[in-house]
């Protein structure tokens, strides 16, 4: 496990609080997109993006980055949003999303968004693709990055991050696809889930019950973590936890929070895919600007 | 009578002879490859074949990781349940996607006869034709499954090949060159065209041969592609024939005939007759005889050749 400095988490929490503030505009801007689920994995993107993972703005397609394979593809602003400042394409486009002729479709296309590796929306599809992934990356051999690329201390070989929504793990494909990364002993395999606790309708506990969440990801094998989602320093221990995990897949339970950061979005479920008023919109960029306070000291 | 060879056999036999050529051909099965005899290749290349259990959704999707970091997938099961169960995969990444994935539908049409209707496979043609960006592939012959194989490797997107679970006449040689997507005329006529693909393939020809002592020479096309469909060579046939009849084991909506069909009405409007199973679901049986009962005889072919030549003249 690598020591992360205070400035690192620091830094990366205050992007995370940025990208809320990006995200809100965006969705606010075309009265479309799903605000509640891109606010409960802002830290989780943002580790990712702007420590964790070796891949190569300049080179999405470099054959040894790491792939993250966002399956929860209704939260996709907040992952244009970390590509873009990332450096896969220019922030400024980020105002085209959802429009007629964007790069940046209503859901993920990995076809017309540089750093997208899946198409994602119709829900479950990412630990299944990720075993495939997985499989494919193990053998191979490894790969330069371009000097423009950033790669973390790590040396090893490409890795698969899966970033799941807990409302999608109602799908049996879901389960489907953990069988499999479990029976190929899949190591270069790290899901992580945002477990915020809320899907379209109302809290998974009533949808779809889950828990209990950690047992039966042990039980079909995986090597289980949980974590305070919104809490950076935990985020980023547990994926370097997770990298050493050898021999099996790795899933971090993230607890999080759906809406984080915007008091009456908190916990709502009508805020999993309704934009905001002008009126909502003011009183949200206030509550965002005020929380951004305290990592720019 | 033509010798008749295992498709199943044929197919594992190219599998492997494939998995030589490429040492980037992976195959993935959902703990069918006895059937399906994918584990040929399991034998020849343990360390490039993946059973993931009985989950065709999980198929396609771990297909999909293979072909997008730069592997080329053969994903196996039977073919009703990729054009049924796996369909949004299908659709989403394979096609949606672009993911280069290898879809390897076994026992299709009435092939697994006697499994019944629940395996009976009459609406993936027309399911997998709406589909964007897919290639749809029907061989017809065991020796034609050696030259499709390396061609559906090196296809330039997802594809859809549709097999046979029994044991078929050969209907070609060596000298058989077939090109996706270019449709093959194994007879010569100018009385009527039969389009058919697959199994009834050979029993057009022996409609062919009873209409040519009857004194109507049908012309044969081999439509192995019906995605993308060689449309130059239904045009034409409709021009020079002036009648069409199309042939397949699968339902008459949507399929060989409803491509054909979609062809015809714009470029070319000639009478035309759909020869495949009714709207309607199936039941279990001996393989000839379901083809038989279900509309799919040589009788029936010669019928709805006389058909649509009938109404040439009005």
């Amino acid at each position: 496990m690598h020591y992360h400095s205070e400035q690192l988490v620091k830094d990366i929490s205050r992007r995370a609080q940025e990208f809320r503030i990006q995200v809100l505009k965006m969705v606010h801007a075309e009265q479309t997109g799903h605000l509640g689920g891109a606010y409960s994995a802002a830290e989780i993107l943002a580790s990712l993006y702007f420590h964790h993972l070796r891949v190569d703005p300049k080179n999405p397609q470099w054959a040894g980055r790491d792939r993250l394979l966002f399956s929860k593809g209704h939260a996709c602003a907040m992952l244009y949003t970390a590509l873009a400042h990332r450096g896969f394409f220019p922030p400024d486009e980020l105002a085209s999303f959802r429009q007629f002729g964007s790069r940046l479709q209503g859901h993920p296309d990995p076809l017309k968004t540089p750093g997208v590796e899946i198409a994602a929306g119709p829900l479950g599809h990412g630990v299944a693709i990720g075993v495939g992934v997985a499989l494919a990356l193990r053998d191979a051999p490894g790969s330069k990055p371009s000097a423009e690329s950033a790669p973390s201390a790590r040396a090893s070989a490409a890795k698969v991050y899966v970033v799941l929504g807990d409302g999608e793990i109602n799908a049996g494909v879901i389960w489907e696809g953990v069988m499999a990364a479990a029976k190929f002993k899949l190591g270069n395999l790290t899901a992580i889930l945002d477990y915020n606790g809320i899907q379209q309708t109302g809290a998974t506990a009533e949808s779809m019950p889950s828990e209990p969440i950690g047992e039966k990801w042990q039980a079909f094998g995986w090597h289980v973590q949980e974590v305070h989602g919104h809490n950076v320093q935990q985020v980023l221990d547990a994926l370097d936890r997770a990298d050493e995990v050898h021999a099996r897949p790795s899933v971090i339970i993230a607890r999080t929070t759906k809406g984080k950061g915007v008091s009456f979005m908190e916990y709502d479920h009508r805020w999993h895919g309704q934009p905001p008023s002008d009126e909502q919109y003011e009183r949200a960029l206030g509550e965002l600007e005020e929380g951004l306070e305290q990592w720019q000291k | 009578m033509a010798e008749v060879v295992s498709m199943r056999k044929a197919y594992g036999e190219a599998l492997v002879a494939l998995g030589g050529e490429r040492a980037d051909v992976v195959v993935l099965s959902a703990d069918v490859s006895n059937s399906d005899h994918s584990y040929m290749f399991a034998e020849a290349y343990p360390e490039r074949f993946f059973n993931v259990g009985i989950a065709e959704q999980s198929l396609v999707d771990v297909s999909v990781g293979f072909a997008i970091t730069g592997k080329v997938p053969f994903a196996n099961t039977f073919a009703a349940f990729f054009a049924t169960r796996a369909v949004e995969m299908i659709r989403t990444h394979a096609c949606y996607g672009a993911a280069k994935v290898k879809l390897m539908g076994a026992y299709a049409g009435l092939s697994d006869s006697f499994d019944g209707p629940t395996h009976h496979c009459i609406t993936d043609l027309a399911i997998m034709r709406s589909l964007p960006n897919m290639t749809i592939v029907v061989p017809s012959d065991p020796n034609s499954l050696s030259r499709f194989l390396p061609q559906i490797a090196a296809w330039d997107g997802p594809v859809y090949c549709r097999l046979n679970r029994n044991a078929l006449p050969v209907l070609f040689d060596d000298s058989y060159r077939p090109e996706i997507g270019r449709a093959v005329t194994v007879r010569e006529g100018a009385d009527v065209g039969v389009i058919a693909c697959g199994v009834m393939v050979e029993r057009a020809l022996q409609a062919a041969q009873q209409l040519s002592g009857e004194g109507v020479e049908a012309r044969v096309i081999e439509m192995h592609t019906l995605k993308p469909l060689d449309v130059e060579t239904v045009v034409s046939a409709a021009r020079e024939t002036g009648a069409i009849v199309t042939a397949e084991e699968h339902t008459v909506l949507g399929g060989l005939g409803g491509a054909v069909a979609e062809v015809l009405v714009e470029h070319t409007p000639v009478p035309m007759r759909r020869v495949g199973v009714a709207d309607r679901f199936t039941e279990t049986g001996p393989y000839e005889m379901l083809l038989d009962n279900y509309g799919m005889s040589v009788a029936d072919i010669k019928n709805a050749a006389y058909a649509a030549i009938e109404n040439k003249s009005r």
